[in-house]
């Protein structure tokens, strides 16, 4: 028999009876269009790879194809390759898979995670293979704490809040200051006096009216600490002093919680991840507090306006991926930012196995 | 010559200057040639003659605590890197 040179087109009736008899279903939507629901016993090739892969997806070019897209032009273009290309028994569905799936049809979709509402605001981070229906709920159900809603807390929280993270703890019990507004966006000029969590929950909520934000009014000492951090499962550290670093490292490892630390200084920025009894804590890296006058804050040493913004968006890229659990965390590896010569470079950080927090000698 | 890195916080010791050239062929050696010509770094990171257990050094991207202290060797061609922490963030 000479081979075919014309293929069918089925209604959805008639494909059905063809995957009953055993036809071979090539589905040729692409993987986001798969992903919202497919065909059981479909294989995926999408129409633009149709020439690169099929002869490894169907090699026995006699193999009965049914093939099908959304609504029937895809398969049409796919199947007319096929024919031209040796496949001599080809059928293209020239219906919509929905009467497919009227007329009962075998049909799989995944269990709606988002509501219609959250899928249109966060469709643009859905699309993302890595982030996907499954990795948005994730960031939905997630809570992260900020310490500081100043210069770092600022960028992470308006970034965080807008790409769906469900709640967002912040603790500061500082009001805001004009001269905080150079680079502290989360706040405004007509909020000067106004509690910094305050001022933070009208912004974060004008963004995303989905935010859930949590204010702790108060400051991290040794008395709080546990509490605050407790049901929160990543902390973001943006304090401005050492004593507070220190205290929230040592609860942070206790409680088994991973801490994104970012400091800044005029020009230079650092960025680490530091996740407990995996990788190194603070103690790890500096074992021993320095004395304050090499820790100036922001208000003696000054502070570049954008410098807290590339630090606090690094941070804020170190959360998604600790929360969605792909990806490469600079745990072990501390990033340094310089300003004026637009440089990064990264130094290893290691676990220290006499670290007083989470060393040999510590309690796992 | 090998180079020497200066962190922000301790650039006021060396007049401003971001990396220095100094020469010697391990850590102590460096910081010695290093703090020869920078009199003021060295009251900044040395307690009791010795570096500040607060400053951490690196060689390359290397902690010289993970390998052999200040006498951990130095190439003409590696960088060495003193870091303090750093603490400014929220305020």
């Amino acid at each position: 028999m000479p081979p075919a040179t014309q293929f069918r087109e089925v209604s959805a009736a008639e494909a059905l009876e063809l995957a009953a008899s055993g036809w071979r279903i090539l589905d040729v939507r692409e993987q986001v269009e798969w992903n919202e629901g497919h065909i059981p016993s479909a294989t995926l090739l999408p129409l633009a790879d149709v020439p690169s892969r099929i002869a490894e997806v169907v090699p026995d070019r006699e193999t009965p194809l049914l093939v099908h897209c959304a609504v029937g032009a895809r398969s049409l273009r796919a199947s007319a390759w096929l024919i031209q290309n040796g496949y001599t028994n080809v059928a293209s569905l020239k219906a919509s898979l929905l009467d497919w799936r009227r007329l009962g049809g075998a049909w799989e979709a995944p269990e709606q995670l988002l509501t219609p509402a959250q899928l249109r605001r966060y469709s643009r981070q859905v699309l993302i293979p890595e982030i996907g229906q499954a990795g948005q709920r994730k960031l939905l159900d997630a809570k992260v704490l900020l310490i500081g809603a100043g210069g770092l807390g600022s960028p992470v929280a308006l970034y965080l809040g807008a790409s769906g993270i469900g709640t967002i703890g912040l603790v500061d019990d500082d009001v805001v200051d004009e001269s905080n507004l150079q680079r502290q966006v989360l706040h405004a000029s007509d909020r000067v006096g106004m509690s910094k969590t305050e001022s933070a929950r009208i912004t974060l909520n004008g963004l995303n009216p989905e935010t859930r934000v949590v204010e702790h009014r108060e400051r991290l000492g040794a008395e709080n600490v546990g509490r605050l951090i407790a049901d929160y499962d990543v902390i973001v550290d943006g304090t401005d002093n050492f004593d507070t670093r220190y205290l929230l490292n040592d609860a942070a490892v206790k409680l088994r919680k991973p801490v994104i630390h970012g400091s800044i200084y005029r020009w230079d920025g650092q960025v680490t991840t530091f996740v407990p009894f995996e990788g190194p804590c603070y103690r790890c890296m500096y074992p021993t507090q320095p004395p304050p006058e090499l820790a100036p804050a922001c208000d003696v040493a000054g502070v570049l306006g954008v410098l807290p913004g590339i630090a606090g968006l690094l941070q804020a890229n170190e959360v998604f991926k600790l929360i969605l659990g792909v990806g490469e965390t600079l745990a072990g590896r501390l990033l340094m930012f310089d300003a004026m010569s637009t440089e990064f470079s990264e130094v290893r950080i290691w676990r220290d196995p006499a670290c007083p927090a989470c060393g040999e000698g510590s309690i796992q | 010559m090998s180079t020497v890195r200066i962190p922000p916080v301790l650039r006021e010791s060396v007049g401003g200057s971001r990396s220095l050239a100094a020469q010697g062929t391990t850590v102590d050696e460096v910081l010695a040639d290093l703090f020869a010509n920078y009199p003021a770094l060295r009251d900044r990171v040395s307690q009791d003659g010795q570096l500040s257990p607060f400053v951490n050094v690196y060689v390359n991207e290397g902690d010289v605590r993970y390998r052999d202290g200040l006498g951990t060797a130095v190439g003409p061609d590696d960088t060495v890197i003193l870091l303090p922490a750093m603490a400014g963030g929220a305020r």
